[in-house]
């Protein structure tokens, strides 16, 4: 079902189809109590649009941030987001959990 | 992504066929498993999270490699296109199930009731028979008429449909355990069937009987625990 709200592979790919710039962040691992699991994704456009999630909704402002960068780079960036990590707190990872996320530019 | 990678995935995808994307961490190389040039030992790793579906990092010599799981989308076969029907679909494509209603009476299984569901009028052991329920398919009757449940119920038990679940009393169910044990089904291949269907949340409207067949689906699915139904119903005052 192409138009099923947890199917962002698929959004991602009609804009991307459509002349948007597009990213595609993805939870890769977690750890404690992340609210989203692994193979969770995002998609980000340049012009800003966002579909989807990765986690409870406190992370996803720097995932596209990052989905930016690696919309101007080309290049992929694993983030590292968790209450160790100095971003964790800048962010507020409420939830307490950790979690990778894998972002990548649709070319 | 390259496109050539995302091409293969969403034909992949179309054509309902379980596939895997491996993506390399951090470097970001992709390639999409199982595939007959891969090393055996990748492709049986690429098997094992397609079927528990279960995306993860897995280190394959020394390298983290992200195994996403791309399952075609479970399914769902309600039986009997009646009001509870038209609430249930709505949950149950929400969730991501492609459902399909099954009612041979044409005015009750109109696109006009169901504009966005795949419907079929064929008998529902015809339809049931086509359809063959796998362990990612979900099976629910509403008609509450035998000889449109029945053949369909007795079609799901001989499948490995992950949920079986069928509307009616305590009374209507016994009735229809002792029809199936006459199909020559055992009481323990009955007991997968969840009837009353739905969890007890003293549902009344049709959309509340719909969320409550929804979210006992989502807890089988899930594992989540789940009193016994065959218990007798505490007394109203």
């Amino acid at each position: 079902m192409s138009d099923h709200v947890d199917d962002i592979l698929s959004t991602a790919a009609g804009w991307r189809a459509a002349g948007e710039l597009v990213a595609i962040a993805t939870v890769t691992e977690t750890w404690g109590s992340s609210p989203r699991p692994a193979g969770s994704q995002m998609a980000i456009t340049k012009s800003g649009r966002m579909a989807g999630s990765v986690s409870g909704g406190c992370i996803e402002g720097a995932v596209a941030d990052a989905a930016l960068r690696t919309l101007e780079s080309g290049v992929p960036q694993l983030l590292d987001f968790g209450v160790t990590h100095e971003q964790a707190w800048e962010v507020g990872l409420a939830c307490g959990g950790k979690v990778k996320v894998f972002v990548e530019k649709l070319s | 992504m390259t496109p050539d990678i995302l091409a293969a995935l969403e034909k992949a995808r179309a054509a309902k066929q379980p596939i895997v994307l491996a993506t390399q961490l951090p470097g970001g190389e992709q390639r999409l498993l199982p595939d007959p040039a891969a090393p055996e030992a990748v492709n049986e790793i690429a098997r094992k999270v397609l079927q528990s579906d279960v995306s993860g990092t897995h280190k394959i010599d020394g390298v983290d490699w992200f195994m996403h799981a791309y399952n075609p989308p479970l399914r769902l076969v309600i039986v009997g296109a009646v009001h509870i029907a038209q609430a249930l679909v709505r949950f149950s494509t929400a969730c991501g199930y492609a459902t399909t209603v099954v009612d041979p009476r044409r005015s009750f299984a109109s696109d006009e009731r169901f504009p966005d569901v795949e419907i079929s009028t064929d008998w529902p052991d015809e339809a049931m028979d086509a359809f063959k329920p796998d362990s990612r398919t979900a099976v629910v009757t509403l008609t509450h008429d035998p000889k449109l449940d029945d053949p369909a119920l007795d079609r799901a038990l001989k499948s490995d449909a992950f949920y079986i679940g069928a509307l009616g009393s305590r009374r209507t169910h016994a009735a229809r355990l002792k029809r199936l044990a006459e199909l020559g089904h055992s009481e323990d291949s009955m007991a997968r069937i969840r009837g009353p269907v739905g969890l007890n949340i003293e549902a009344v409207t049709a959309p509340e009987i719909g969320a409550s067949i929804i979210a006992e689906i989502i807890a089988v699915r899930r594992g989540a625990p789940l009193p016994p139904k065959s218990g007798p119903k505490s007394p109203t005052p």
